[in-house]
């Protein structure tokens, strides 16, 4: 009989799980190249930082839209603003998002724009969906590894369950139909009635695309058992080399099932902080075919709208149809020039990724470091990884993996710079504790060091950019 | 077959009935939207009364933010900027937006009371932060006190997808709508007999749709009981820059302070929170802000992480925060605020004076009068009043907010806005109410008369259709910013 609902007093907002945790951490001890360079580097955060100079430069040369100086008839546009709160939101907002994702998806799909109901964020946008699709207690189908997020993006509030699709490294982490089929069983054998099949494409933590076979495997699945497909798509305009991005929208259209039931129950997420670096902006979107789907996700939106000034001034940058299409180009060039840095990098150090064409982070394979093939030895290498080397990664158990060892590591939220001193950290570590991992192209004095033998309980680090320092006691 | 296994492929939540815009409140909106008045283009277009909103001191806005370009993000002024703002979405917010936020709370209630920016959480708009309150307090089945009449938005906000219920409190003319505590209390015992597990009461102060205030003894009284009870006390405080004349406004912020300076130490302030925002008292509904500030730590925290879902623009932060970090201009907008809806309301209140058109005494906040015009019902009912209010909508040609769209007990008021339009504007709208007087008091006489006027062009189906769907609190289908780019 306690005075608060028991969602205040309950776990389910997921937040102690070790993903925050390392977030925590670094916020004690962050690194600055000039202010402490000996500080924790955040790896844990998928940001796209690579790309602000291209919107500060729109910005520059178009300094209309935000400074409210313009006068509309009848008013100013800033009084406009300031009273717009129709959650049908800004038309001319619309119009541009819905044009951007068709140009994301290369202009093979397009979107209406009276379909897409704005929302604060991905993160409402899930949420939303769960409370229109499922009942407390039903369940949603989710690949693993997934983002952290959604434990509470779709549980919490919502009451809904996730049940996973378990994915392994013996193909690449693919869904299989096997998988599918398990998950489906293992929600009958929990009681628990499935409502849909929840995938993120690009994937995050993995940074792949979803394969053709995969999709369609996915349609078959959902036509079979009659339930939903939501496809976060967050990570769409990061899919930066081949095979390419194909988006579920894209798959309904050349099976021509577009204007069918089963289109109806195909839903798409969309949001602004992942393609366009601007998670501070709070832009969300559902996409769906389904009327109903749209009105009520529409009235849900009542609870966390997009700023009007917001809409507004990203109307006006996606409207610029010559910005867009340099950006997009542009930012995908620059992911996959420093996805490839930092997968050198980890080669040097005797570590290798899953093979990825999006996103803003690697699927690195630490399994060979591990002490054992336990969650434990994961987690203890975690935190030598944080306190120690000094980086904020993401251990696979935060995002559901199956197998220990893996860890979430991203690119794009740093200087160049920075990514090198990490990296140069990381292999450091692995030659100091650990031998013959170091690819065998090395100098003698090389080999010398990787002949050392060391205990892996105890060591002294060394950092090669600070004086020397004793490790904390864990 | 395949019909029906669709209906189940979607929750109740989204194919029910439960976001209350099923109400025929809505068929008010849809008279305006088909036929908006404006001064040239459609001069005899139906008047919206029906929106509370604050338009009256943009200008002082407008004027700061072309003094003050840096900030908006966007200015070449403020561009170097843009990336730290773009990238922030810390939900603790920018401490230079809670810094502001706290420090102005503060000043609308005169400096009396200092509020901890450690405690301002984010929510999307005053919507957002009814429901995460509502999430935190209360498990599904368990219910709020409600006194009415209450902004009807509560039906939604608080038990949409929260699953509590609204038990209301019936206040009635009698007392000036005022909240009795022999009423509060038998609400809850009520309750409690029904086996409906009562976790809190709401509070609107100062109210809408009344434009009233509670005293500071009433305000303790209240405090006192829901302590005694060891049930929350939530206060909608988004009117609270509107309190344009005396009585002084006392806040539920000033009670807990009284409390803790004087030593009785007498509140469990786990039990307070207040909701805020600032669409209201700054006229900003399309910036979404809305707060959160609870004295309780645990609802604080689990609040934050509930911002998640509605986090208020880091653009909007910024913006915000620069702007109510200027001291000066916050004074000044406060001030002018204050007199422009002194001002507005007796211009008001005085024209409906002089056509024996009553309001509610004593009000002196909002953005709104509560008009009585129960001696122009037919008889004392609900039917009568939505009678009466249809032939104002078509008749009159004003849309104006029935009291039973409120909850009220009582057939016959009328909440009406008066501060979303210009001086010109009000003048109309009065020169319709005098006419409609006038012509209202022959036609009383012959009572079939009447219903013959009421049986309206309009006709009344009692569903909306979903073309006119409506947004939380106030919309404007007819914005420039729709019909220019569209």
């Amino acid at each position: 009989m306690g005075i608060l609902s028991r969602k205040a007093t309950c776990n389910t907002h997921g937040q102690d799980s070790s993903y925050f945790l390392g977030w925590e951490e670094y916020e004690k001890n962050p690194y600055d190249e000039a202010t402490n360079p000996a500080g924790i580097i955040q790896m844990g955060l998928a940001e796209n930082q690579l790309s602000f100079d291209l919107i500060e430069q729109w910005l520059a040369a178009n300094p209309d839209p935000a400074s409210f100086n313009r006068h509309a008839p009848g008013g100013s546009v800033f009084r406009d603003l300031a009273l717009f709160q129709d959650y049908h939101g800004l038309p001319a907002f619309k119009k541009a998002l819905v044009e951007f994702m068709s140009e994301i998806r290369g202009n093979k799909v397009t979107f209406d724009q009276n379909k897409i109901v704005l929302t604060a964020g991905a993160t409402s946008a899930n949420e939303t969906l769960m409370f229109c699709l499922a009942e407390p207690g039903e369940a949603i189908l989710l690949p693993t590894p997934y983002y952290p997020g959604f434990d509470r993006d779709l549980k919490w509030r919502t009451g809904v369950e996730i049940v996973p699709i378990q994915c392994t490294s013996a193909n690449g982490f693919q869904i299989t139909e096997i998988a599918l089929e398990q998950a489906y069983l293992d929600a009958k054998t929990r009681n628990l009635k499935v409502k849909g099949v929840l995938v993120t494409n690009p994937s995050n933590p993995l940074g792949t695309t979803l394969t053709r076979p995969e999709l369609n495997l996915l349609v078959n699945f959902i036509s079979d058992k009659q339930i939903h497909l939501i496809s976060d798509e967050i990570y769409a305009g990061t899919a930066f080399s081949s095979p390419g991005y194909v988006s579920i929208m894209e798959v309904l259209k050349d099976k021509k099932l577009e204007h069918t039931e089963l289109a109806d129950r195909v839903h798409v997420v969309y949001s602004l902080s992942k393609d366009l670096g601007l998670p501070g902006f709070r832009v969300g979107a559902i996409y769906s075919n389904d009327d109903r789907v749209v009105s009520a996700a529409t009235k849900m939106s009542s609870f966390g709208l997009v700023s009007s000034q917001t809409q507004y001034l990203l109307a006006a940058l996606l409207s610029d149809k010559k910005f867009t299409k340099n950006y997009i180009a542009e930012s995908q060039r620059r992911l996959k020039q420093r996805q490839r840095s930092l997968r050198k990098g980890l080669e040097k150090a005797g570590i290798s990724c899953l093979k990825s064409n999006a996103g803003l982070f690697c699927w690195v394979d630490m399994r060979h470091l591990l002490e054992a093939n336990t969650f434990e030895a994961e987690m203890k290498l975690w935190k030598k990884i944080v306190y120690d080397v000094k980086l904020n990664i993401s251990p696979g158990s935060s995002c559901h993996c199956v197998e220990p060892g893996w860890f979430r590591v991203c690119f794009a939220n740093m200087s160049e710079e920075t990514l090198e001193l990490a990296v140069e950290r990381l292999r450091t570590f692995v030659e100091e504790n650990y031998n013959d991992v170091i690819p065998r192209s090395r100098s003698g004095h090389e080999m010398l060091k990787g002949l050392r033998k060391k205990n892996l309980t105890k060591w002294v680090f060394r950092l090669s950019y600070s004086s020397d320092r004793e490790p904390e006691e864990r | 077959m395949v019909f029906k296994l669709n209906n189940q492929l979607l929750s109740r939540m989204a194919i029910g009935d439960g976001h209350g815009e099923n109400s025929s409140y809505f068929d008010g909106w849809k008279a305006y939207d088909s036929d908006p008045y404006h001064h040239q283009n459609n001069p005899d277009g139906v008047i919206q009364m029906g929106l509370a909103e604050n338009q009256l001191c943009f200008d002082k806005v407008e004027e700061w933010l072309k003094k003050n370009p840096a900030a908006s993000i966007c200015t070449p002024e403020g561009v170097a900027g843009f990336k730290d703002v773009a990238i922030f979405q810390d939900y603790h917010g920018l401490p230079q937006f809670r810094n502001a936020v706290a420090k102005f709370m503060g000043k609308v209630r005169g400096d009396r009371v200092s509020f901890d920016p450690d405690r301002i959480v984010m929510a999307g708009g005053a919507t957002g932060a009814h429901e995460t309150v509502a999430f935190c307090l209360a498990d599904p089945g368990e219910a709020l006190l409600v006194p009415t009449p209450y902004y009807p938005g509560f039906d939604r906000d608080l038990r949409w997808r929260t699953g509590v219920q609204l038990v209301p409190i019936e206040c009635d003319s009698a007392n000036n709508f005022k909240l009795r505590m022999e009423d509060l209390e038998a609400a809850y015992e009520m309750a409690k007999l029904n086996n409906i597990r009562v976790k809190g009461l709401l509070l609107t102060n100062p109210s809408n749709p009344l434009g009233t205030i509670l005293d500071g003894d009433t305000l303790r009284n209240i405090a006192a009981f829901t302590n005694e009870n060891n049930i929350h006390l939530i206060c909608d405080e988004i009117y609270s820059a509107t309190v344009f004349g005396k009585p002084d406004y006392v806040s539920i912020a000033e009670i807990v302070d009284e409390d803790r300076k004087s030593g009785r130490n007498g509140l469990n302030l786990d039990l307070i929170h207040i909701v805020y925002s600032l669409s209201k008292d700054m006229g900003f509904p399309g910036l979404r802000v809305g707060i959160v500030y609870s004295y309780n730590d645990v609802v604080m925290n689990c609040a934050r992480k509930m911002s998640s879902f509605g986090l208020v623009s880091a653009q909007t932060q910024h913006m915000i925060g620069s702007m109510l970090s200027d001291q000066e201009f916050v004074e000044e907008f406060l001030g002018a605020n204050r007199a422009r809806l002194a001002e507005r309301h007796g211009a008001f209140t005085g024209g409906l004076g002089r056509v024996g058109i009553r309001c509610l005494r004593s009000s002196n906040a909002g953005l709104f009068v509560w008009m009585d015009l129960r001696r122009l019902l037919k008889e004392q009912s609900v039917e009568a009043e939505t009678a009466l209010w249809r032939v104002i909508i078509n008749e009159v040609k004003l849309n104006v907010s029935p009291g039973s769209s409120f909850h009220c007990s009582e057939p016959g008021w009328f909440r009406v806005c008066f501060a979303n339009m210009d001086d010109e504007t009000m003048e109309v709208a009065l020169g319709r109410i005098r006419a409609f007087v006038a012509k209202h008091k022959e036609a009383m006489k012959p009572a079939r008369k009447l219903c013959a006027q009421s049986s309206l062009k309009l006709s009344f189906s009692g569903r909306i259709y979903d073309e006119f769907i409506m947004s939380p609190r106030s919309p404007i289908p007819q914005s420039p910013l729709v019909r220019a780019r569209t």
